[in-house]
């Protein structure tokens, strides 16, 4: 028992070589997939952002149509970026909703009246708490959100030109 | 040519290092006397040789000679010349380089200073050197080769990452690497002493200097490295968990255990087996972190290349290093004889107890290091944040802080329980009257009983000192007595910026005043600021409290080469704490970003770093001053 006892570091080294080495070998993953995909959004309930437009909760997102659940903030630059692709999207009659993180009234209405203004309800995430849990790490991004409350995609960071397409599609073959 | 000369002096030393081991190994097997003396020479000039390629390097990059491929990927001719220097070792060859530069010297220094140690165990251990060297030494030449040229050269170079130009880049990674791989001597002392059977308390005395030096560097470069992160990244955070944060930390971790453990041999003649292992431990630790953070397994700010060819070599390296330490161990243990047992309550009970602490804590930050890996080997993208780090290792961390406290209050070999409690009595004390007076402010679990033993053992740290002649008390005594007083004073910082810290974000126009902690902050106004490689916007600030009212300038910084922009920090270091201010980005119509802390007793947390490192070297002192007094006074005998 005693002589087997000594043998066990090598053993555990042996397990860990092999994990790691095991890990080094397979590619690593280019794009960051979504932890989210699939499962309901979280429960929550945020107060209005900006005066004349309502806040949001986890309700309005399981009334049976597809929306698009955008987080941002006014302080973030990739969210100017992004701003034309979500005026476009609101054009093609996809209803937005935002969630804004850790920001202030007076700076989202600067924002929205710099940039355009696409969503329908805006929710202060003060402290980041909804969108920690979300699992969104950054401002911007995008999850399109099914009639029954579940994500079916999520975008990390900002909306590009070439993005559009698939988020229209994304919409269209959710129920 | 010089670049020649430089991989010339690698090849030379590579080719001394094989010398060595081969010395070394018909020294032991065939009794060879003369053989093995010359073994101490040659380590001495291979660790020359190394030393001669890194400074060769450095007049490379210093001269910015554009047709070195590594100096073109790194650096550029308009860079201030401090950060040419630094530069030097602030990519993957150039680290390697300093790396196995350290090792060569470690090498050379046991050589020529270590006297104590029984001839047949030192030539064990420079052939265990060199055979560590030897593999680095292929792994440079062979698959990071610094010196290679470009043709045809480049017109200039592309620029070192600007989160790198700091003057903390000339200090953190040689101190820290120093500490890594100062561990290898005690690996060596290990593998050393079991090719030859001779554990005991001659062996851990002469290798206990060796380890406190190795440690004392490393707790110099965790602390130097977290401040740096902390004004340099713009967080406000002083220690983020992240991989390589990690993989200093692991090392730092089994040396503690390990300068405690071999006290115990030193003095008891105890846990032989244990020591043996822990000083295998430290150093694999050392080189799994230098796997992880070179082999690009991890993302990290740290993390060089990616580059699953190199990560192989080094992958492979590790499995001959440790596993044959381990399979040696396994094979050799057995025969080296038990060394004597101890009561529970005593000064050796208390160290064991400190030993599995550390063990347990170790094990939890390799998990979590390791378990993204695990988790992707099985598909999932994951990655471990400090919610687990704090959880997990957090409540254990305290206990030890508890048992930090008591131990160097119990006697060696046996005491008396009784006896004891009469002792702890007092920091007992201080615990509860802490502990007590936080209910007022309750400052959240963990910082509450962070204060609240930090306050405990501040007393019990220097309980050691009463009722003794403070003039004839060994100067290690002092240095045990700092080291844990400066433990104490870390973890108040830590608990307390943890629970007090006040953070807030504003938008502000010019003349418009933010408040924070005890501050009220102004923006007096923005202007641009030229600097030799960057242009910034500088923002001025007033930070008023009471009647005291200074400037801090924080920066937005634009680097041109390569084109990216930092956030510098400024800092208001006051007595009771810090204010940090970070400016952000303007909104475009008159109004800046601003970002402010209120870190109250911040700094205590490095100070109490420092404390630490104090600590050991008082320690190494007594500790050489008193060997040396014996081997004296054997002569005269």
């Amino acid at each position: 028992m005693k002589r087997f006892a000594l043998w066990a570091p090598l053993a555990i080294f042996a397990l860990l070589f092999a994990v790691v080495a095991s890990g080094l070998f397979r590619p690593a993953e280019k794009v960051v997939r979504s932890a989210m995909v699939g499962k309901p959004l979280p429960d929550f309930a945020l107060p209005a952002m900006v005066p004349g437009k309502p806040g949001l909760s986890s309700a309005s997102f399981r009334q049976g149509k597809p929306r698009l659940l955008n987080v941002f903030a006014s302080w973030c630059i990739p969210c100017i970026a992004e701003a034309p692709q979500l005026m476009r999207l609101r054009a093609m009659g996809i209803p937005i909703d935002a969630i804004a993180i850790r920001d202030t009234a007076p700076a989202i209405a600067g924002f929205l009246r710099r940039n355009g203004d696409p969503y329908e309800r805006i929710g202060s995430d003060r402290a980041s708490q909804v969108q920690l849990a979300l699992g969104s790490s950054g401002v911007p991004e995008t999850f399109v959100i099914d009639g029954r409350g579940i994500v079916v995609k999520q975008i990390i960071g900002d909306i590009r030109p070439e993005n559009v397409a698939e988020i229209v599609q994304a919409v269209k073959d959710a129920r | 040519m010089i670049a020649e000369a430089g991989l010339a002096a690698l090849w030379f030393a590579g080719a001394l290092a094989a010398l060595q081991l081969v010395m070394a190994a018909i020294g032991i097997a065939r009794d060879r006397d003369d053989v093995a003396a010359a073994v101490r020479p040659v380590a001495i000039v291979q660790g020359l040789l190394a030393l001669l390629a890194m400074a060769l390097l450095i007049e490379l990059f210093l001269d910015s000679d554009m047709s070195v491929k590594l100096v073109v990927e790194n650096s550029h001719s308009a860079k201030p010349w401090l950060y040419k220097f630094a530069g030097a070792w602030g990519n993957h060859e150039g680290s390697m380089l300093l790396w196995v530069t350290i090792l060569g010297l470690a090498g050379g220094a046991v050589a020529i200073f270590e006297r104590s140690l029984p001839e047949r165990t030192l030539t064990a251990t420079l052939g265990a050197q060199a055979t560590i060297a030897l593999g680095f030494y292929a792994f440079l030449l062979f698959s990071s080769n610094p010196f290679a040229r470009l043709n045809p050269s480049a017109p200039d170079g592309l620029g070192l990452n600007p989160l790198l130009q700091d003057p903390g880049l000339a200090f953190h990674p040689p101190t820290l690497y120093t500490g890594y791989v100062g561990l290898s001597v005690a690996f060596s002392f290990a593998v050393g002493a079991l090719v030859t059977r001779d554990v005991g308390p001659a062996f851990a005395k002469a290798m206990r200097p060796w380890v406190l030096i190795a440690w004392i560097f490393l707790t110099l470069g965790i602390t130097a490295g977290s401040y740096w992160a902390y004004y340099e990244l713009g967080w406000g955070g002083w220690w983020f968990w992240d991989p390589v944060e990690n993989a200093s930390l692991m090392p730092w971790l089994a040396a503690t255990a390990l300068l405690h453990s071999v006290t115990v041999l030193a003095t008891r003649d105890g846990l032989r087996a244990w020591t043996i292992m822990l000083a295998v431990v430290a150093f694999s630790m050392s080189m799994i972190g230098t796997f992880l953070v070179r082999s690009g397994i991890l993302t990290s700010v740290h993390a060089f290349a990616v580059d699953p060819e190199r990560g192989a070599f080094i992958l492979a390296l590790l499995a001959i290093y440790i596993g044959g330490a381990l399979a040696l161990f396994a094979a050799r243990i057995g025969t080296v004889r038990a060394g004597t047992t101890f009561d529970p309550v005593s000064r050796e009970g208390g160290l064991v107890a400190n030993n599995l602490l550390l063990s347990v804590i170790l094990g939890i930050v390799l998990i979590g290091t390791l378990y993204p890996i695990v988790a992707a080997s099985f598909d999932v993208q994951l990655s471990v944040g400090p919610p687990f780090f704090n959880k997990a290792a957090g409540p254990i961390a305290l206990l030890l802080v508890a048992v930090m406290a008591v131990g160097p209050l119990l006697r060696w070999r046996r005491d008396d329980a009784k006896a004891v409690l009469r002792r702890v009595i007092l920091p007992i004390g201080a615990t509860l009257a802490a502990a007590i007076a936080l209910l007022f402010v309750w400052p959240g679990v963990l910082p509450w009983a962070g204060l609240s033993l930090a306050a405990g053992l501040a007393v019990a740290s220097v309980a050691p000192l009463r009722k003794r002649n403070l003039r004839r008390t060994p100067l290690f005594t002092y240095g045990m007595v700092i080291a844990h007083l400066g433990i104490a004073v870390s973890l108040a910082g830590m608990a307390s910026d943890r629970a007090f810290t006040q953070e807030t974000l504003v938008a502000v126009r010019t003349g418009e005043p933010a408040r924070v902690g005890p501050y009220t902050v102004t923006l007096d106004g923005i202007s641009p600021v030229i600097g030799q490689n960057w242009s910034a916007l500088e923002a001025r600030l007033t930070a008023t409290r009471g009647a005291s009212e200074r400037i801090l300038r924080p920066q937005l910084r634009f680097f041109a080469n390569p084109p990216t922009s930092t956030n510098e920090s400024a800092i208001l270091t006051v007595l009771d704490g810090q204010l940090y201010t970070v400016l952000g980005q303007p909104d475009g119509q008159g109004r800046w970003q601003l970002r402010l802390w209120w870190k109250p007793f911040v700094t205590l947390i490095w100070f109490g770093g420092v404390l630490v490192a104090l600590g050991g070297m008082l320690s190494l002192l007594g500790r050489v001053r008193r060997e040396r007094r014996t081997t004296m006074r054997n002569q005269w005998a």
